[in-house]
């Protein structure tokens, strides 16, 4: 590259310049190849799949343990689909899914960032929250359905409670890792450059643990997801999780799949949101490699 | 000689001694040194691994608090880290998330300087050391040689008085670090810190001192101190010389017989027997 020449031509000195490790930047981008053979396997696999549910669904099939006895075919969803994305009701439901679900996962960012920030640098905050925290964190989001509802005058705010306390733990426990796994000479190294002790916190500390944080942060997406869901088919009023459970009680089987195919829509594109935003908030770490998307 | 030289370099330690470890494990690494260094001055310690070299530039940098005696900096005593005294190791710590500009201008972004400004500086610096047109690489993205001198250039924007350099080429090869020593005689020529430099390599301490000051085992002491008269800038020329094959015969003797000392001194303890081979 020309950028190497000018070094060599500038350098105060001839002799052997050393060069740049490899092209690190294409290193990153390593894609997997996919040769038509895999691509027909899995496409057929697909087909496959979609075509036992139809048959199953359609001759009404009985395997023992499990009964397809009351299961829409895919022949009835796809029609299901069509309808509900015609109606207005739609937008209604996932845009008070969205809302809950983005309301709590900020809150859980914020409160999970600051508070790992601090526990992970300071003994003496780590002492004061992590004992309510230790206590509270095996309690799955979920669990807080009922106290929740006890708790909030408001259904929406319990229920963007329960997504915030599903993406909380993931976000926190991850930046305090983050902290936890930065090199201390990179902090002496500031201090003796002159940073100031908040100056340390965002120059070094937070981009520090950035690429665990993100971690954290696709992790509590889906969490929140999965926290919601749920919440919505108890007490909710509108909502994707709601409109699933209502289908149910309403007995329009297909509706209940339509539903569920939302829930995995929306829930990977959020997930696949968080992971993008991370990435570009991390190039460095990109470089490097970057942590392994499953 | 420019502008940028600075005349409070100038070093003065007196009777320091360092303990380092806990209570029982307590241990003398530095034991009564004193020394004088004039600002302006290329100084090595050259010293066996583990006689206290680190741990006396780890002194002089702020980072480790003296046991007794003093250290000070231009007259005033040293107490803690500070941008004045720059210190560069072995293995870099760039900023893995800056790139090498922002790495570069960190000291000046500090000190509250405006982007524009601290940027051109820090381009400057760059080229200083060779490295225009990698200003917007990550430091993963460059060599160890290259990584090292981001490294120079990040603490040599703060105008230290001092620069405190420990091994830093040891990790490089050895064509590398060829580079690098005559790059650090250079750049030092243009800016004239008072440098304080240590290694055990004495082919490297000779090559690019004034002045070489060798340490003897554990407890680190001042051996001997010994002047390099030769004129700069040097080159090829010097390291064949008679003057410098005539020097190094005589550090080889002195570390010769330091290891000679710890041998001996091993052999009433033989837990320690493997340690005076390395
Ligand atoms: N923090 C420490 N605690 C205990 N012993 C240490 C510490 N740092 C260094 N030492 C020991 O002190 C001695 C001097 O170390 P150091 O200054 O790093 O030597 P050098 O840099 O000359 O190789 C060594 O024997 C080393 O093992
Ligand atoms: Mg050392």
């Amino acid at each position: 590259m020309s950028a190497a020449q000018l070094t060599l031509d500038q350098a105060p000195l001839e002799g052997v310049a050393d060069v740049p490790v490899g092209d690190v930047s294409s290193a990153g981008k390593r894609r997997t190849r996919w040769p038509l053979g895999r691509i027909l396997v899995r496409g057929l696999s697909l087909i496959a799949f979609v075509a036992f549910w139809q048959v199953a669904a359609q001759y009404r099939l009985h395997l023992g343990i499990v009964t397809f006895q009351n299961v829409p075919a895919p022949s009835e969803v796809v029609p299901a689909l069509w309808n509900l994305l015609q109606s207005p009701k739609v937008l209604d439901h996932v845009l008070n899914s969205l809302y809950r679900v983005f309301g709590g996962f900020l809150g859980a960012t914020l409160a999970g960032t600051i508070l790992g920030l601090w526990i992970g640098r300071s003994r003496w905050a780590a002492d004061l929250f992590l004992p309510p925290l230790e206590v509270l964190r095996p309690i799955p989001g979920v669990a807080w359905i009922p106290l929740a509802i006890l708790m909030f005058p408001s259904s929406e705010m319990s229920m963007i409670f329960i997504t915030f306390m599903g993406a909380l733990f993931p976000i926190l426990l991850n930046t305090i890792h983050g902290v936890g796994g930065i090199d201390p000479r990179l902090v002496s190294t500031a201090r003796s450059l002159g940073a100031s002790r908040t100056r340390l916190y965002l120059e070094v500390i937070l981009p520090g643990a950035l690429p665990s944080l993100v971690t954290g942060l696709s992790i509590g997406m889906g969490t929140s997801w999965f926290c919601l869901v749920t919440a919505e088919m108890i007490a909710g009023q509108y909502g994707i999780g709601y409109y699933t459970w209502e289908s149910y009680n309403l007995q329009r089987y297909a509706d209940i799949v339509v539903g569920m195919l939302l829930i995995g829509v929306f829930g990977m594109g959020s997930s696949v949101l968080v992971r993008k935003l991370g990435d570009l908030l991390t190039p460095w770490y990109q470089l490097k490699g970057g942590r392994d998307h499953e | 000689m420019s502008d940028t030289h600075t005349p409070n370099g100038h070093i003065v330690v007196r009777d320091a001694v360092i303990e380092l470890g806990d209570k029982k494990d307590r241990f003398r690494a530095v034991d009564r040194i004193s020394f004088d260094i004039k600002a302006g001055q290329f100084v090595c310690l050259l010293g066996p691994s583990g006689c206290g070299k680190s741990t006396l530039l780890g002194a002089l940098a702020g980072h480790i608090p003296v046991t007794g005696g003093s250290l000070s900096l231009g007259g005033r005593a040293i107490e803690g880290p500070s941008s004045e005294r720059g210190l560069v190791f072995q293995q870099h710590t760039l900023f893995p998330w800056k790139r090498v500009i922002d790495n570069v201008a960190f000291g000046l972004k500090m000190k509250g300087v405006a982007k524009a400004e601290r940027q051109a500086r820090a381009l400057e610096l760059l080229r200083l050391v060779g490295l225009a047109g990698f200003e917007h690489k990550y430091p993963i993205q460059l060599s160890g040689g290259m990584q090292q001198r981001v490294e120079i250039a990040r603490v040599l924007i703060n105008q230290p008085q001092v620069l405190l350099m420990d091994e830093p080429f040891a990790a490089l090869d050895a064509q590398t670090r060829w580079v690098m020593q005559r790059l650090l005689l250079d750049v030092w020529a243009k800016i004239g810190t008072t440098v304080v430099f240590v290694t055990h390599d004495i082919d490297e301490a000779l090559f690019l001192a004034d002045r070489v000051l060798v340490m003897s085992q554990r407890p680190g002491r001042i051996r001997e101190d010994i002047a390099i008269p030769a004129a700069r800038p040097r080159g090829d020329a010097w390291v064949t010389s008679d003057d410098f094959i005539h020097l190094k015969r005589h550090c080889l003797e002195l570390m010769r017989d330091e290891h000679r000392r710890n041998f001996a001194a091993s052999l009433g303890n033989a837990g320690d027997f493997a340690g005076a081979f390395i």
